[in-house]
């Protein structure tokens, strides 16, 4: 029982991490390496009012969530547009894409260096124990859940049942067939990309009220975002949601019953057998 | 605004230069070499403690007008920084071209035990003193065998491993606590290379390790550690960790109630973060490193580091940095810029540091704190290899 809701809370921290690059690599198939970024800097948001304005963390989220929507609307329009403009097809686009969110991950470490400093930024929020089944958990991380359980539900409801949704499913599918059905896909993968940036920033947020950040750490989440993306196959949200609850659940198994220096290798495990047996993803297209 | 303020700065600068041509050599600054990490996974442990003693240090010699030159004038130090990005290839590149392009006078030493042993061979090869601060390894040795040019100053992983040791046989002897000890590394060079200094100094010490587990190095998720470690029911709690899992791991005990008589997390329980983040609750914790809050020398120190660069030192390695640059700054003031008179100096003299007097044998200092402990809110030091001004250990309370 412990490892289970152990496991489904580092699942939950893990969708947090993976969903906003889910909606940008899948949707505007922009493979964005800054994303990590993006996520610290939505937890500076949370850290400064906590320490500043004395409120709770997850008050950032007014205006962390919109600047960072404004923000990665900019960044889509000025820097990512000509490169979709230019390339002949998705590999192209992704190679491009690649090589200029990898640059702009340096900027943004660059900013917030400049803006925060280098040092850790931490800080203690419901950082007390809440019993579940006779075991404690630490709040934090159960509102954090609850949080990404709040985002995956309004995201999965968001892209399955309403029609700006529907519109971003066609683009994931085929950009091309979904232009000609009259959907504006140039401003539905702006938007698309837009929105993964606001929900990373958002998870960032939730994140800081439990984990240790600093400027530079931003690679590590975009690293395990890339993971959970591929393996849950690249453009679906359920995909990504179930691979992170794998993941968490099969590290927690690991570091439970075996021994915690594995956790990393069963994770690795788990990509590469996913890759070898399903290599589009376990909710992925095979590619016709 | 400020950059026009520069501009004119320099503009005048550079006429009084021109101005004063004669004079112009014995006027020139010294220029003083950093490379470090400003980015990266150390990033933020360097802006915690080298950083801000570079800082200060070249504020505090050019406030007083300079370096005091054997030949009675004054010369001013100008520091050029270079970022690493955590990176050992980065760190030699950023050495070689401090040496042969800026033609550096000095360079200050790197930060970590990882980027100043990458490092070790460059400062040897152009014959540049290397006066690490941050460098904690049992190869000291071998190190200061091989290059005539590195000296340490923080110690050594067993003197680090051993003194925990004797703190907590010390405790069990006197009643304090149980000898059952639950011990988690980190998996990398440093966690390992210290877990089994620590194997074999618990049991001399007559301690029982009753758990004993390493975890990766990144790891988001610490309760699974934390739990099984409870559940061996142990007097003491050791924890060989970085700084991200050290606050992380003191998160999860406090959650799962982790009661121990000793809790002992290493890299950044020194941190002023740490006492920030935790409060009242890290009353008794320890960790690696200390200070002795009494010396007024230390007293001072902490002062002008707060108010030239507006942050908290840390309660370790920041004095010990500090220290690192007050010896390059008596050597190059006793013999002058001559790099190799100057590494000869820093073997045979005494040096009048923040730490007190201090004396290379075999180019390692040999007196250094090895365990301090929160108590009333400051980190005093609690153990060490032969310092005045030890306190000494509390048992820890609840949390």
């Amino acid at each position: 029982m412990d490892i289970l809701i152990t496991g489904i809370l580092l699942g939950a921290t893990y969708s947090l991490i993976a969903m906003g690059l889910t909606l940008q690599y899948g949707v505007a198939r922009i493979m964005n390496l800054a994303n990590g970024e993006m996520l610290v800097a939505g937890a500076f948001g949370a850290f400064w009012v906590f320490t500043s304005q004395h409120l709770s963390p997850y008050a950032a989220a007014v205006f962390v969530v919109p600047a960072a929507f404004l923000l990665n609307w900019v960044i889509y329009r000025v820097l990512m547009r000509p490169l979709v403009r230019r390339a002949k097809n998705r590999g192209m686009l992704e190679v491009d894409t690649i090589l200029a969110t990898f640059g702009l991950s340096f900027v943004f470490v660059g900013v917030m260096l400049l803006a925060f400093g280098g040092n850790f930024f931490t800080y203690s929020y419901l950082a007390e124990p809440y019993v579940v089944f006779g075991s404690p958990f630490g709040q934090n991380r159960l509102v954090a859940s609850a949080a990404a359980a709040l985002l995956c539900g309004l995201l999965y409801w968001g892209i399955h049942r309403t029609r700006p949704g529907m519109a971003i499913r066609a683009v994931a599918v085929d950009p091309t067939a979904a232009g000609l059905v009259a959907i504006n896909v140039p401003q539905v993968s702006a938007f698309a990309f837009a929105l993964g940036g606001a929900v990373t920033a958002a998870g960032g947020i939730a994140l800081s009220s439990f984990l240790t950040m600093d400027a530079s750490i931003g690679v590590v989440f975009t690293m395990k975002a890339l993971i959970i993306v591929i393996m849950g196959g690249v453009g679906d949200v359920r995909g990504a949601m179930i691979a992170s609850l794998i993941l968490g659940l099969a590290e927690t198994a690991v570091a439970s019953l075996i021994d915690p220096g594995l956790t990393l290798a069963a994770a690795y495990l788990l990509f590469v057998l996913v890759l070898l047996l399903r290599p589009e993803g376990l909710f992925g297209r095979r590619s016709s | 605004m400020k950059r026009r303020i520069l501009l004119a700065g320099a503009a005048s600068t550079v006429l009084a230069v021109a101005l004063s041509a004669g004079t112009a050599w014995a006027q020139q600054t010294v220029k003083i070499g950093a490379v470090a990490p400003k980015t990266g996974p150390l990033a933020a442990g360097a802006a915690v403690t080298h950083w801000p003693n570079i800082q200060l240090w070249a504020h505090q010699v050019n406030e007083r007008g300079g370096l005091k030159m054997k030949d009675g004038s004054r010369r001013k130090v100008e520091i050029i920084e270079y970022d690493d990005r955590t990176n050992p290839g980065e760190t030699i590149k950023a050495v070689e071209r401090l040496a042969t392009q800026d033609n550096a006078d000095f360079i200050i030493a790197p930060y970590s035990t990882g980027l100043n042993v990458a490092a070790a061979p460059v400062y040897a090869k152009h014959g540049y003193p290397q006066i690490t601060a941050t460098s904690i390894t049992d190869k000291i040795p071998e190190l200061t065998k091989r290059y005539h040019s590195i000296f340490f100053a923080l110690g050594s992983t067993t003197g680090l491993a051993g003194s925990v040791a004797d703190v907590l046989g010390k405790m069990h002897r006197e009643g304090k606590i149980g000898k059952r000890i639950a011990m988690v590394n980190v998996a990398d060079a440093f966690g390992i290379e210290i877990a089994e200094s620590a194997r074999a100094a618990f049991k001399k010490a007559g301690m029982e390790l009753v758990f004993d587990r390493s975890y990766p190095l990144g790891t988001q998720d610490v309760s699974p550690i934390v739990k099984a470690a409870k559940a061996a029911n142990p007097d003491a709690f050791i924890a060989w960790s970085y700084p991200p899992d050290t606050f992380a791991l003191t998160e999860q005990a406090k959650i799962e109630g982790l009661n121990v008589k000793a809790f002992y997390t290493a890299v950044a329980t020194a941190f002023p973060a740490y006492g920030g983040k935790f409060g009242k609750s890290v009353e008794g914790h320890l960790g690696a490193g200390g200070v002795n809050l009494e010396s007024p020398d230390i007293k001072a120190y902490f002062d002008a580091h707060k108010k030239i660069t507006g942050k908290a030192p840390d309660f370790w390695a920041s004095a010990v940095t500090y220290a690192s640059l007050q010896v390059l700054e008596q050597s190059i003031e006793a013999v002058g810029l001559d790099r190799k008179a100057v590494i000869d100096h820093i073997n045979k003299s005494t040096f009048n540091t923040v730490m007190g007097p201090w004396k290379f044998v075999n180019q390692s200092i040999e007196k250094y704190w090895t365990v301090g402990q929160w108590q009333g809110g400051a980190f005093h030091g609690v153990a060490s290899t032969g310092l005045p001004g030890a306190k000494p250990a509390i048992v820890k309370a609840g949390w």
